[in-house]
């Protein structure tokens, strides 16, 4: 989601990884176990069975696709608030419903479609991980997609249906960043917790770029 | 009660192949058939499951499970292919908002 | 009226909202004007419809176990669709498959007219 190598061509180019040493080596295992905790439990879910042939079957494919295949790792926060991250999801839950429906009856409804934005959103956060999670949660939630991810200045760009006052686009910005924030809440670091917290107690409006958000940033 | 349900099911299911099979044709970009045939696969996942409900049974899980995981990789191709094409030709521009700063060519 | 009964009259209504949202999707894809818009169309069957069939499939067979083996295919949606409606809207947009005198707001034009211009010195 975060690939945005071809637009913007002053990007830094990947930094290859350096030669490991063991310490190195050893963090780098820490970092991946959730994955492979995930990688894991999603094989014994495909068969169906919860047995040792099916554990360490896993941890060998698991090993073998991180090894294959080798993506930059995904640095967590290493912090998890189970409360929140409930609320994340059951948030999470109502936007879908109430997304998808909106959707359906706009389809049906006698005047179908009015007009649309591709919406800037300027995040908090830096971490790619929120970032990533943001735009996975964005984009699930029918009516608005994410087009655009420039992920060194945080910003996701969002095509959104009937966005078709300033108002409406206000609204999905704090759409947007409440997304965020309860991400942040659940999964964040202690200085994102602190930044978005920030942002929530000054103002409801606060943190949104004024549109377009970036006049001459290259000047 | 249930047997009227099960029904109107089916008859949403193919009102709901038959007008994305409609977009399909249409088009008018391969974008669009492509966004359309994303749909339509879906829809067939929607539609197996459905089946199991209706006729009791549960052999057509493996089939929902390998098209949840590969539908994405028509979809991603065509992306990629239509971008990249684009690309070659117009620089990544919109065409019909650009195509007259550039002297049309 | 058996709790059985019930269930099954359930599982049918998410079959039958299932199939709602299935045929709003067919119907947003003929209606709706321009590419970006029908992804819209596109994307919420693939979700809501999917957990609302998974469910019934579950109510009927009346075990967890059931749930367990369909979680992966919820997983697997979940983590692929947006990658895909990600790079159909990037390519859509990018080709101008949509109408800009449907835009209301559009912030990403001026990036993406800079980093061509850019790309072009």
């Amino acid at each position: 989601m975060t690939n945005t190598g071809t637009v913007y061509p002053g990007a830094p180019e990947a930094v290859p990884p350096a030669p490991a040493t063991r310490k190195e080596l050893r963090w780098r295992l820490w970092v991946q176990l959730p994955l492979l905790i995930t990688l894991v439990a999603l094989w014994m879910l495909l068969w169906g069975t919860l047995s040792w042939l099916s554990f360490v079957s896993g941890m060998l494919v698991a090993f073998a696709v991180t090894r294959s295949f080798y993506l930059p790792p995904v640095e967590l926060s290493g912090r998890f608030n189970p409360f929140w991250f409930a609320v994340f999801l059951a948030r999470f839950a109502a936007d879908l419903v109430v997304g998808s429906f909106g959707v359906a009856f706009q389809a049906l409804g006698p005047r179908g479609i009015t007009r649309n934005s591709m919406v800037a959103v300027d995040l908090v956060t830096r971490s790619d991980f929120i970032i990533t999670l943001t735009s996975i949660a964005i984009s699930l939630i029918p009516g608005s997609i994410v087009a655009e991810v420039d992920r060194h200045e945080s910003i996701i760009y969002l095509h959104a249906l009937t966005t078709d006052s300033d108002e409406a686009v206000i609204a999905l910005r704090l759409k947007v960043l409440s997304v965020e924030r309860a991400l942040v809440r659940a999964l964040g670091s202690a200085a994102d917790v602190k930044a978005t917290g920030v942002l929530a107690m000054s103002g409801p409006t606060a943190g949104i770029p004024v549109s377009p958000p970036r006049k001459g940033r290259d000047s | 009660m249930i047997a009227a349900i099960y029904i109107a099911v089916a008859i949403l299911f193919v009102v709901g192949a038959l007008l994305t099979l409609y977009r399909i044709v249409r088009g008018p970009s391969i974008l669009d058939r492509m966004i359309a045939s994303d749909v339509l696969l879906t829809t067939l996942i929607l539609a197996v499951g459905a089946d199991m409900v209706i006729n009791n049974h549960s052999r057509s899980v493996p089939i929902m499970l390998v098209l949840s995981a590969i539908a994405i990789f028509a979809t991603v191709a065509v992306a990629r292919y239509v971008s990249k094409q684009d690309r070659a030709i117009t620089g990544a521009v919109p065409p019909d908002d650009h195509q007259a700063a550039k002297g049309g060519s | 009226m058996m709790p059985d009964d019930v269930l099954d009259l359930l599982a049918a209504v998410l079959l039958l909202l299932g199939a709602f949202l299935s045929m709003a999707a067919g119907v947003g894809l003929v209606r709706f004007p321009d590419a970006l818009s029908r992804l819209h169309a596109a994307t919420k069957p693939q979700i809501l419809g999917l957990i609302f069939i998974l469910a019934a499939i579950a109510l009927s067979s009346r075990s967890w176990s059931t749930l367990l083996v369909l979680a992966p295919i919820l997983v697997f949606q979940m983590l692929t669709s947006p990658i895909s409606a990600h790079m159909v809207a990037r390519a859509g947009y990018r080709t101008g498959n949509f109408r800009s005198d449907l835009m209301h707001v559009d912030d990403l034009e001026e990036v993406v007219e800079r980093a061509t211009r850019e790309s072009a010195d």
